[in-house]
């Protein structure tokens, strides 16, 4: 593998973000039309049946898939595709967007993430039985499965797991397009209903519309577009074993995250990330989930996090500012439009143009999604030119 | 012909228990006090089968088992047979020949002496017999609170007897006093006085006093008793008319803390009665059902193995009450609620088909190259990515512990919340398990859990089972 083959080549120069929500009175197509028209403003792209070469998408759960993209914003006669990894789906639609790119057969590319979970008449994510093992189980009984040994070995509490909770909500007022606008207390989090231990209400993300759009061109060609363009500097996604079933899992850690940053920071150059990365939207579909991510991007030492929590290393203002926007807990997790969602955050903290949440001379910021039992997880670094 | 006898035998009573005062609402009932034994929502007479049979078949050669009997009334398919069900979840053998018996109380006995004429014959080296009820009553009836679930087996074969069959009357009866047609969603019954009278106590006298004056033994000649009963009044009766001292004669039939159940009732009331025995005691065993039988039981030397085990005794002490009755109403999906468990399209037959080795025997597989052990099946090794180089292991019989867990309020449990786990078997497998018969306050990492087979779920109408873990209870316990 070559670990430089597409290390800054590909820019953006145009992203788009429909307000998330539950988002009644729209249809995806709706979203996709709102977050691909700002997208386009912001690229400078007056002709985008000219312009847009290719679409990649990225839906966990479309009505119709490709022809929703295509039909909502009239891009025939091109190749449009999609793709699903769980959580990690739109970041792995941009990484096939960046392959379009830096291979050279196309100029200009959209990768499209969204989805709609909010008309399939649940408020969570269902339980989903599948089969006889299948049991009724929940993404929360799923990520919950490492807390109690984590808590046991690194004295780690739900009290840690809250300030998380009540960090992300506080963020989350700073961000326009953001679902939910509330500050809540440590006690809050704590006194609120139990979903899966230990995850109470606030500990889990919400349920939620959303899509997000961002144009990708060559560097050569992105100063045609506009000055403030960043560069992709890593893209990846890793898969680790199902750890309900992995014989040599220490239920202490998720592996995926550990090998996908194995493989973006190799990408990168980048040996210490703590200091190198001065931004990140980490995934936050559980307190727990942000916490483990602290150690396992190597942001923190393992068994550390709970330190950091307290001295507000991650805080806007902190070190090391994680989930700037408000993360999942604040935007809620229309799965496929979350990667592309932390990307716009990440685009608008190195353009500088990150409001009241901009993070002080941010030029390397970093993106993660986890997703699964858990077993996928994508990382896009993204920076200044 | 070869002396067929009782080999091994295994009992198995749920953990939870009803007080017939719940039952009743508070308002004053007849039939008695105290309690009944209920199954968990995840238990039905097959899941109750596979527990009391692998009680039985502890420490016994699986291969050398070669007829399975099923008895219930109460097994959830109509079409589709249970024996082969259990034989699969123990793990038999292939050419077992299995069989339900059904429809009615006494299925047991007439299994059981299908088995033994089949050891005496020599067409079986060794025949188990399993009996398993948890009948359906009308909520807050007399049914109700009459009604107990659980399961027993009895071993029948050549070797290490602990008792032998000596003798033996059955009768046939055509009567409608207890019944339940395809339509009946819970058991009916007639008139209790005529039920009683011309059912129970009329069949089951005629059929012991023919056994009497078959062996020409007289009551003083046995030391017990040992009978299906609908009530404990109505035993006492059959006993006294039958000239058995009530008092000292006659095994407890356990109203008040079993309640009748049904098709296992004279199977566990037989087990209990050895679990207790010495060696040379005779027992008169009778049952009721579309008519009664009355066989004498002979206890050899080998009885006293026996009482060591998990029987009886030990399920009876091992109870927790469950004092809300609209819950045990939710168990038996008869309390009104917004989420259908039976409803949706249920699991793919084919996949079933596919993983009934995982799913029902429950065998994860040992890498033969590294000797790692996983779960479910594999193609390509967890640990050193061999291919298809894996033999089959039975995990049912061991033990595991906890790696990690949840309790999960939001997945639908009729008994919320779902206790999830991720267990490391003995050999290192790792397996995602539901625990079960536990509460999370004795869940921690680390904790010792054995295997049982349950209902995972009930989607598509049809009990889907699998296996969950639950904590290891000691035998003193």
């Amino acid at each position: 593998m070559n670990p430089e083959a597409i290390r800054d080549k590909v820019a953006i120069v145009g992203m788009g973000c429909c307000k998330f929500g539950e988002n009644w009175d729209k249809a995806p197509e709706d979203m996709i039309v709102e977050a691909a028209f700002e997208a386009y403003e912001d690229a400078g792209i007056d002709e985008p049946q000219k312009q847009i070469e290719a679409v990649f998408c990225g839906a966990v759960y479309p009505s119709k898939g490709t022809a929703e993209v295509a039909d909502a914003l009239k891009l025939f006669g091109r190749p449009v595709s999609m793709v699903q990894n769980y959580c990690a789906t739109g970041t792995d639609a941009l990484r096939f967007g960046v392959f379009a790119i830096a291979c050279g057969m196309y100029d200009t590319v959209m990768v499209v993430g969204f989805d709609k979970p909010k008309d399939r008449g649940v408020s969570g994510p269902s339980a989903v039985t599948t089969g006889v093992r299948g049991l009724p189980m929940t993404p929360a009984g799923w990520f919950a499965l490492c807390a109690a040994r984590y808590f046991e070995t690194y004295g780690a509490s739900r009290e840690d797991l809250a300030k998380i909770a009540v960090k992300n909500h506080h963020n989350g007022t700073l961000a326009p397009k953001s679902m939910i606008k509330k500050e809540i207390t440590v006690q809050d989090v704590l006194q609120a209903p139990i979903i899966s231990w230990p995850f109470g209400l606030y500990d889990c993300c919400a349920q939620s519309d959303g899509a997000a759009v961002a144009i990708l061109t060559r560097r050569e060609l992105a100063k045609s577009f506009r000055d403030d363009y960043v560069l992709i500097r890593a893209i990846t996604i890793a898969l680790g074993p199902n750890p309900q079933s992995d014989p040599s899992f220490d239920f202490l850690r998720w592996k995926p995250t550990i090998y996908a940053a194995q493989d973006a920071y190799r990408q990168a150059g980048i040996a210490n990330p703590a200091k190198e990365i001065h931004v990140a939207q980490v995934h936050d579909c559980f307190t727990l989930t942000e916490l483990l991510t602290y150690e396992d991007l190597g942001f923190a030492e393992k068994g550390s996090a709970k330190e950091h929590i307290a001295a507000g290393t991650f805080e806007l203002g902190g070190e090391l500012p994680v989930n700037t926007d408000g993360g999942l807990k604040s935007f809620g997790h229309p799965t496929g439009a979350t990667g592309i969602r932390m990307l716009y955050e990440n685009y608008k903290q190195v353009q500088g143009k990150a409001g009241p949440r901009q993070v002080k001379n941010a030029t390397v910021a970093l993106s993660h999604n986890l997703g699964g039992a858990p077993q996928t997880c994508g990382i896009a670094i993204v920076t200044m030119p | 012909m070869q002396t067929a006898g009782i080999r091994s035998t295994g009992a198995y009573i749920p953990m939870l228990r009803l007080s017939l005062g719940a039952i009743s609402g508070g308002r004053k009932a007849s039939g008695g006090s105290g309690e009944r034994a209920i199954a968990y929502f995840d238990e039905d007479a097959a899941t109750m089968a596979v527990a009391a049979a692998t009680a039985c078949l502890e420490g016994i050669d699986r291969s050398q088992v070669d007829a399975l009997y099923f008895a219930s009334t109460s097994y959830p398919y109509r079409e589709k047979q249970g024996a082969a069900l259990i034989a699969k979840a123990l793990d038999l053998r292939r050419e077992v020949v299995t069989a339900d018996f059904a429809d009615s109380t006494r299925a047991a006995t007439v299994a059981l002496r299908a088995a033994v004429d089949a050891v005496r014959a020599g067409s079986a080296r060794n025949a188990l017999v399993v009996a398993a009820d948890c009948r359906p009553a009308p909520p807050r009836s007399p049914l109700e609170r009459n009604f107990g679930d659980a399961a027993a087996a009895l071993l029948v074969g050549t070797e290490e007897v602990a008792a032998v069959f000596e003798e033996q009357v059955f009768l046939a009866e055509e009567i409608i006093d207890v019944w339940r047609t395809e339509w009946d969603r819970f058991v009916r019954s007639w008139e209790e006085r005529f039920v009683v009278e011309r059912g129970y106590s009329e069949n089951v006298l005629q059929a012991i006093r023919a056994l009497l004056e078959k062996t020409g033994a007289r009551p003083q000649d046995f030391s017990k008793l040992v009978a299906y009963a609908p009530d404990a009044r109505s035993l006492a009766g059959v006993a006294r008319a039958a000239q058995f001292d009530p008092k000292t004669q006659v095994q407890d039939p356990l109203f008040g803390r079993l309640g009748n159940c049904g098709a296992a009732f004279a199977p566990i009331l037989l087990v209990a009665a050895l679990e207790q025995a010495r060696s040379g005691e005779r027992f008169l065993w009778a049952n009721y059902g579309d008519g009664a039988d009355a066989l004498v039981v002979h206890t050899t030397e080998a009885v006293q193995r026996l009482a060591k085990r998990r029987g009886v005794q030990w399920h009876l002490a091992r109870r927790r009450e469950l004092a809300d009755y609209d819950r045990y109403l939710n168990y038996r999906a008869l309390y009104p609620s917004d989420g259908d468990r039976r409803g949706g399209q249920g699991v793919s037959a084919t996949v079933h088909y596919r993983d009934r080795n995982e799913d029902i025997a429950f065998h994860g597989q040992r890498c033969r190259r590294c000797g790692t052990e996983q779960f479910p099946f594999q193609r390509v090794c967890f640990q050193c990515f061999a291919r298809d180089d894996f033999e089959e292991i039975r995990l049912a019989d061991r033990q595991g512990k906890v790696m990690s867990f949840t309790f999960d309020y939001f997945a639908g449990s009729p008994d919320p919340p779902l206790i999830v786990t991720t267990i490391e078997v003995e050999g290192g497998a790792r397996v995602y398990l539901q625990m079960t018969d536990a509460v999370p306050e004795e869940v921690k990492l680390d904790l010792p859990v054995e295997f049982t087979f349950r209902k995972i779920h009930e989607y598509g109408g049809t009990p889907n089972y699998f296996w969950k873990c639950t904590p290891v209870r000691s035998i003193g316990w």
